[in-house]
């Protein structure tokens, strides 16, 4: 219950204030949509707003159908080593966006080492929009393959029986049961992808030289001059497409469910020598491209004077850490990050508890549970805006907590909680719900069943949970961008800084530290869960698949 | 219990040492909070210099480039954070002067600053602590590589053997790209000046967002010529990179750092003491490592890179014309060079 208050104060609340305060003007009167009618006659925002969509199109265009052939070779071919090719495309997650505007700045910039590659494709620079599409690529990727992945388990191996038997060509089997199939996971990703560029912070600044777009202009508008209601204003905007989008996508998750029915079989696929290296090769360049943009921004990181002398050194980590003063961030990253592992896993864990294993209160239940989904189609920008409207506001009793800790921690967690809420809730599902119902019977309270039963069952989600929000904390920028405070200076944003200066050796530096500590962090929760379930698990292995 | 021992000591060892982090922080000195446009790189040795004098105030440093600092104090003049506001320039301090932001005091040795660097009033709204000025960061390796030649003058850059080859800061956000617009409005006249920046926009790839990536990038070669200021390009130079600094003949823009007082600080005292360090011959030693010209002239100190007569180079540059009009000069700029869509 407390969970569901927290979700109430944390997230609704902030979006309300958004609303509200769209619709007044600077002193706090009320003007209805005036706010509305200046911005779009600014022909500035409009701009922006169209480079925006652009940009977020473009890069959801680019990234869904590569996102599906990964998943594509990966569940539907028989290629090689998949263990290696999924763990390669979920490596980007461990990196801040902005290393990958780095990387190819690196790359294809005026001095990139690939720049003669440029007009093959007709174009003259990576500045601006080209950039922007290729990093954000980079960094959405991941999370589009692992929802293609997902979409594409799914399937009946009835219909490619039914169609072989009939003589369809492969293709026709393709374009008429695997697209069809997978359509809804091509939504699903395509919607995280949009949503994902279009509160992008980092990359415009760091490689969209003059290409404005929203998240910079209203980053400037809301930090710069404090005007509050012209951010309340394009927040409220770009909540509209998130909100259809969450709703296209619920809609399109309960009809995936009815896809596949307790009869179907499992598709298996069979070796097909040309489509399975044609696969492999696809794999393999993406997995490459992937590898050459991490490995770019860590080389860049220890190469004394790009491009002109490339001997070794570490004076960029120094210079980041003794010049720049940006010690500071990484350690608050850390501390942020930790609390965003156990404090998250902790409220996410118990909100999915109280709504899976629980009763009564059924009136409630419903909207936790659409306020536990939400945070999925709020871009980071928009709740960064909300939390600023809703904390710094002087009649909120709640406005100490503006310019701290904890308001970047809880931000984070509310930023991250769709995910996490639904692994959650997938572990408790596995329980059979008799547990409870035998300890009541057996009348020993449900804490302790709680804390005997589900948490140890659960533990390995519980880890995987903590190290989803970890990473996360690490490397995100949108929402936090906006609230933190000079003391509570974030990694992430100290890249920006350094980019700013031109200091880029050391915003590599900095990008490359956060990847390092994400990478430590997920190998030692690997490690940590492998030996939990050697200890604790046993009773997977013994139990029957049924 | 066997199961969550294990796991409550980690989850209890993140947390203490979370705990550890963060409880650092908290300790017994006055807190002030100082707005700057002070490069990142200069502010440690600054804050170092003045805790060696006063170990009992904290400064905490909300730093921007000086277009976001302007606005955001602007913005926050009704319910200000800021107890000081130092390194920010003097032509911003103007126009906080003139909102009544100011509080005029006159801090310790302040005979000793030169009067063309400090407020005229008595006592003064503000005090300049150094000269920073506009210079061109001209990569030698890549001119050579496009047969690109030196420019001598500003007029030069408007040739077209450098289209597309010239960066400079936006001066809406830039305190180096706006004084770089207002010295060529003073140096051509109003009509000439924006006359050339028409023909300059013609070159140029991208407005930066800060004064000092102008230069770093054609440190690293990015572009051949970088608008910036000499801080920035002796600090590139330093690092081995194929730069020249070019002073171009028709006179340098340039502005001062400048420190004062927010109106409204209830940390009065420490943000006093602030003051008086500023000026103080110490605070002076170490403005004259990063800049040619400090406010107390017998102080300077020639810097490499840097031609002995800087002084004269600078530019005539009206201070108050400039804060005055600052608001419409940004908006011509942005009429004019923004609404375009980004340069190919």
């Amino acid at each position: 219950m407390l969970v569901a208050v927290a979700l109430f104060v944390f997230m609704t609340a902030p979006l309300a204030a958004i609303l509200l305060r769209s619709l007044e003007d600077r002193d706090g009167a009320f003007v209805g949509l005036a706010n509305f009618a200046q911005y779009f006659a600014s022909p500035a925002f409009s701009r922006s707003a169209g480079n925006t969509l652009t940009f977020a199109l473009l890069t959801t265009l680019l990234t869904v159908p590569l996102a599906f052939a990964f998943a594509f070779a990966i569940q539907r071919s028989c290629i090689g080593a998949k263990w290696l090719w999924r763990n390669i495309a979920l490596v980007p997650i461990l990196a801040p966006s902005l290393l990958a505007a780095l990387s190819f700045i690196y790359l294809f910039g005026n001095q990139g080492i690939l720049k003669d590659v440029l007009p093959w494709f007709g174009l003259t620079t990576i500045y601006g929009l080209p950039g922007m599409v290729l990093s954000m690529t980079f960094s959405a990727f991941p999370h589009a393959v692992m929802i293609m992945l997902a979409s594409l388990s799914l399937s009946d191996a009835r219909l490619y029986e039914a169609a072989d038997s009939m003589a369809t060509s492969e293709w026709r089997k393709f374009v008429t049961i695997t697209l069809p199939g997978a359509r809804y996971g091509m939504i699903s990703a395509a919607m995280v992808v949009f949503t994902m560029a279009v509160s992008e912070f980092g990359v415009p600044k760091v490689i969209g030289a003059n290409y404005s777009v929203l998240a910079i202009d209203i980053y400037k508008q809301v930090i710069g001059q404090q005007n509050f209601q012209i951010g309340a204003v394009v927040g409220l905007i770009l909540l509209v497409p998130a909100l259809v989008a969450f709703f296209v996508d619920h809609a399109v998750r309960v009809r995936q469910k009815a896809l596949l029915t307790a009869r179907s079989v499992p598709y298996v696929p069979r070796p097909s020598p040309v489509r399975d290296r044609l696969m492999l090769a696809f794999v393999m360049l993406m997995s490459a491209a992937m590898l050459v943009v991490i490995g770019m921004a860590v080389f860049g990181s220890f190469v004394r004077v790009w491009p002109y002398n490339l001997s070794f050194t570490f004076n960029h980590y120094t210079y980041g850490f003794e010049e720049a003063g940006v010690e500071n961030a990484y350690r608050n990253s850390l501390t942020m990050a930790a609390w965003c592992a156990v404090v998250g896993a902790s409220l996410t864990f118990a909100g999915a508890y109280w709504l899976e294993k629980t009763r009564g209160a059924n009136l409630v239940r419903p909207l936790v549970r659409l306020q536990a989904m939400m945070p999925m189609a709020i871009p980071g920008l928009v709740l960064g805006i909300g939390y600023i409207l809703f904390f710094n506001h002087p009649a909120n009793p709640l406005n100490v907590l503006y310019g701290t800790m904890a308001i970047l921690v809880l931000s984070t967690i509310i930023h991250f909680y769709s995910s996490s809420h639904l692994t959650a809730v997938t572990a408790l599902k596995q329980l059979d719900n008799e547990f409870e119902s035998v300890s009541a019977s057996l009348k020993v309270p449900f804490y302790k069943t709680f804390w005997r039963v589900t948490v140890p069952v659960c533990l390995p989600s519980i880890i995987d949970i903590s190290r989803y929000y970890f990473v996360n904390a690490m490397t995100t920028i949108s929402a936090v961008v906006f609230l933190y405070s000079p003391k509570t200076m974030l990694a992430a944003i100290s890249i920006v800084q350094l980019d700013e200066a031109g200091a880029i050796g050391s915003a590599a530096a900095m990008a490359t530290l956060i990847v390092a500590t994400s990478g430590v962090v997920t190998l030692l929760s690997f490690a940590v869960e492998g030996w939990l379930l050697r200890r604790t698990q046993g009773w997977r292995r013994a139990a029957p698949t049924r | 219990m066997t199961v969550d021992r294990p796991t409550r000591r980690l989850f209890a060892a993140l947390a203490a040492s979370a705990f550890a982090v963060s409880g650092a922080a908290v300790a017994q000195k006055t807190q002030l909070t100082v707005y700057t446009a002070l490069e990142t790189d200069q502010l440690k040795a600054y804050q170092e210099g003045f805790n060696k004098v006063h170990p009992d105030v904290e400064i905490t440093w909300v730093r921007d480039s000086t277009g976001v600092i302007t606005a955001k104090l602007l913005a926050e003049k009704a319910n200000p954070r800021a107890d000081v506001v130092m390194g920010v320039a003097a032509t911003s301090m103007g126009v906080f002067d003139a909102e009544g932001m100011l509080l005029p005091y006159a801090p310790q040795g302040l005979s000793r600053i030169a009067a063309q660097y400090r407020d005229p009033k008595n006592p003064p709204a503000w005090v300049g602590m150094d000269v920073w000025g506009a210079t061109i960061c001209f990569n030698t390796v890549e001119a050579a590589k496009r047969g690109i030649p030196k420019p001598e003058t500003w007029r030069d850059l408007t040739k077209p053997a450098y289209k597309g080859q010239v960066v400079m800061p936006h001066p809406a956000s830039s305190g180096t790209g706006f004084f770089d617009v207002t010295a060529w409005l003073q140096i051509y006249g109003e009509a000439e000046g924006w006359k050339f920046m028409d023909g300059l926009h013609e070159n140029i790839a991208q407005y930066m967002h800060s004064g000092s990536r102008p230069c770093a990038s054609a440190a690293n070669g990015e572009y051949v010529v970088g608008i910036s200021f000499e801080y920035r390009a002796n600090r590139e130079k330093a690092q081995g990179k194929p730069i020249d600094l070019v002073f171009p003949k028709e006179g340098l823009g340039w502005d001062l750092e400048a420190a004062g007082i927010h109106r409204g600080t209830r940390q009065l005292a420490a943000a006093q003491k602030l003051m008086d360090w500023a000026v103080s011959d110490a605070a002076m030693a170490l403005y004259a490592k990063n800049f040619a010209i400090v406010a107390v002239q017998s102080l300077s100190q020639p810097l490499p890179n840097v031609p002995a007569d800087y002084a004269s180079r600078l530019a005539k540059n009206d201070f108050a014309w400039a804060a005055k009009n600052r608001d419409k000069i940004l908006a011509e700029w942005s009429k004019r060079y923004e609404s375009k869509a980004a340069p190919k």
